[in-house]
């Protein structure tokens, strides 16, 4: 599903949304990326990020310490 | 993404400070914004532009933090006044927060500041500053521009958040 993945697993705020961003820069408009963290802090923020952003966050799941995000850029 | 460029959100900080710890609060609410699309002003002043070195050797200090607390050896370890007059205690503190970032996957203050040059957030040195303190410009970073309280005004004025740190 997605296109891209990127690990930020052991990666502290803001580590994974600078990294996210980076990566979605250098994706085409309606592209999946794909983010592991172990940052709790990461649901709201990649929630706040997609809301101000306009990208869409398809997929924000928890399984154990891992969060799973799907960003599709917009 | 915003298009128009009058819908782009600005933010400006003022950064006075120069310690480890008071490093992270500037770097990382600006490279945050930059990545949210907002137009970021990081304005350096005082011992803020210490910060623009391009030799950065920052320490943090015990003294006038009497919340500063540090896990050390499974407990935390507090940090009274009289501590920083110990000699090489300030060193010892610098290098067990330097520890605890990496430790914790936290950024160091040079992968910020590189995310902060990358990302194209406008640093301004404060003149005055660099005059009083005798600095020379060839010692900060490269791409910063000088200016005072005026060109800092300039950018506040049309700015949505404007932080004092």
């Amino acid at each position: 599903m997605a296109d891209q993945t990127l690990d930020a697993k052991g990666l502290n705020c803001p580590l994974p949304i600078l990294k996210a961003k980076k990566a979605l820069k250098g994706m085409q408009a309606g592209q999946v990326l794909e983010v592991l963290s172990t940052d709790p802090g990461s649901v709201a923020d990649f929630a706040a990020f997609c809301n101000q952003t306009g990208n869409e966050l398809l997929k924000s799941e928890t399984a154990g310490d891992v969060y799973t995000f799907e960003i599709k850029k917009t | 993404m915003l298009d128009s460029a009058d819908n782009t959100k600005k933010m400006s900080i003022i950064i006075t400070k120069g310690t480890l710890d008071w490093a992270y609060p500037p770097f990382i609410l600006g490279t945050t914004a930059a990545a949210m699309d907002v137009e970021v002003t990081m304005f350096f002043t005082f011992y803020g532009l210490q910060l623009l070195k391009k030799d950065l050797d920052l320490k943090i200090s015990t003294l006038g933090n009497p919340a500063m607390e540090m896990p050390m050896m499974g407990m935390h370890m507090k940090m009274p006044n009289i501590v920083s007059a110990i000699p090489g205690v300030d060193r010892m503190a610098t290098t067990m927060m330097k520890n605890l970032i990496k430790k914790k996957g936290v950024a160091s203050i040079p992968d910020l500041r590189e995310a902060a040059i990358e990302s194209d957030i406008k640093m301004v040195a404060c003149q005055m500053t660099l005059d009083l303190f005798e600095m020379d410009q060839k010692d900060l970073i490269d791409g910063i521009t000088l200016g005072g309280a005026a060109t800092y005004m300039e950018g506040a004025l049309e700015s949505d958040i404007n932080l004092f740190i």
